[in-house]
């Protein structure tokens, strides 16, 4: 019984390992679609070192859960042999760079980006992240408090430039406030997401290993409602069905992502260069 | 198969990591932007000796950490040692680790160097805009210009404290892009971390 209760926490440790490490990489790919498309060119290097960034918390977090299963996995194997709904990331840094009701039903790369989509989103996970990198500083588990204390320093730079182009888009032309407008409208439902603790954040609450996520709320919702007041921008109310991409349940789009992602590791396994 | 060496000085060693360049600022080496952290020697059972060399990245997704690992251990294979190269997180690099050496070199290089982490730079809250509805008047005032000399991004070439930030990011994650108003002259300034 006791075994059992244990096996059962460190899989939910990994689980939220799992969660960070995957909306970093995620959000890291779906930004790096931009590389060689940005509307100009220091954004296109913006977009290629935030997902730089990204992806390097992504690595760490990956290395880390491959060293506490012990099973062989790698952080490649993590990355590029998990199954969509093995992904624990929060569905809103899965979706394409466009409003999808503007857009294909499928967010593939090559789609027709909008880079007032890709400021909100990275806004609205940049300002949670700037708590709870923090917040996980403390964590019982040294390793998670080492990369986070790595990671607190690089969010604010994130945050600093996806909070200065949402006021320049915002508090800007009509057509720069129209689109980053209805970037907020589409994105803000699915942080709904952020505030509904699983099992994996209520265990790790519980033995130390992540904050309460709801003690962040009040300080976002407060840097949000600045920022958007700054910009000109409404908020719309939280409203509609609260999205569940961290405990597997994903839209469509993740499968396009991972697709992309995953290809060439998948076709060529253990391929050098 | 390169003969393992049993004797040499911490100095030697010391030495020879400290030629190690950086692979994007190859101006500066890898001991002056403080990534490295220790030197250690272990004994197996037989006693040889090997030696273990911490690093601290710099970034998390810093694409040049694989390169400065391999240039570690190939430039002390060169002297007939064996090393091992581990990484330590815990402390997070900080541009203050850089040494005084080292930030003059970056500023003779074309890089303006990092102001402390303690100072208003990092946690500065500027916004460059275009064309502002709300609160015009003081439109240009948040153009991230310097609020006070402790602030001011210095220009690498003319010295001038009198520039302004064109971009957050550079060419690489660790640096913004900024413009000399005087010289009129583009230069990176290493961000602090």
């Amino acid at each position: 019984m006791v075994q059992a209760e244990a096996a059962s926490l460190a899989s939910q440790h990994i689980g939220y390992l799992l969660h960070l490490a995957d909306n970093a990489l995620i959000l890291g790919q779906r930004n790096a679609e931009w590389c060689g498309h940005g509307p100009v060119l220091e954004e296109d290097i913006a977009m290629a070192n935030i997902s730089l960034d990204l992806i390097g918390q992504a690595r760490f977090l990956y290395q880390h859960v491959a060293e506490l299963q012990a099973d062989g996995a790698t952080e490649d194997s993590l990355a590029y042999f998990r199954n969509p709904e093995d992904f624990r990331n929060y569905t809103v840094l899965e979706l394409p760079h466009f409003p999808t009701n503007t857009g294909p039903l499928a967010g593939t790369a090559s789609a027709e980006c909008d880079y007032a989509t890709t400021i909100v989103r990275n806004f609205l996970y940049s300002a949670l992240m700037q708590l709870l990198w923090p917040a996980l500083e403390q964590s019982t588990d040294g390793q998670l408090a080492a990369i986070a204390a790595r990671a607190t320093k690089e969010v604010r730079y994130h945050l600093r430039h996806s909070r200065d182009w949402l006021i320049r888009m915002g508090d800007g032309t009509d057509e720069s406030h129209r689109r980053v407008q209805s970037a907020i409208d589409h994105l803000m439902p699915y942080t709904q997401e952020f505030w509904i603790s699983n099992v994996a954040e209520e265990n790790g609450a519980r033995i130390g290993i992540c904050p309460e996520i709801s003690s962040l709320r009040a300080q976002w919702n407060r840097l949000v409602d600045d920022t958007l007041d700054e910009a000109t921008l409404k908020r719309p109310p939280d409203t509609g069905y609260v999205t569940q991409g961290k405990n597997g349940l994903h839209s469509e789009h993740l499968s396009y992502v991972l697709g992309e992602m995953q290809g060439l590791a998948r076709q060529h396994p253990g391929a050098q260069w | 198969m390169i003969a393992l060496k049993q004797r040499f000085s911490m100095s030697e060693v010391e030495a020879i990591l400290s030629t190690i360049p950086d692979p994007e600022i190859p101006v500066i080496s890898i001991r002056e932007l403080g990534i490295l952290r220790d030197i250690q020697v272990n004994t197996d059972v037989l006693g040889n000796a090997s030696l273990e060399v911490a690093i601290t990245p710099t970034y998390g997704g810093c694409p040049a950490m694989d390169q400065i690992r391999d240039d570690i251990v190939s430039a002390l294979a060169q002297a007939g040692l064996t090393a091992r190269v581990s990484t330590r997180l815990t402390p997070a690099w900080t541009t203050d680790w850089i040494s005084p050496e080292g930030k003059e070199k970056l500023r003779a290089y074309g890089i303006a160097p990092p102001h402390a982490t303690g100072s208003g730079q990092c946690h500065q809250q500027t916004t460059i805009q275009f064309a502002p509805k709300k609160g015009a008047a003081d439109a240009y005032s948040t153009v991230a210009k310097a609020q006070n000399d402790n602030e001011a991004i210095q220009c690498p070439r003319c010295n001038s404290v009198n520039t302004t930030e064109t971009s957050h990011f550079g060419s690489t994650s660790c640096k913004a892009l900024y413009r000399c108003l005087d010289c009129m002259e583009p230069f990176d300034y290493f961000k602090p971390y």
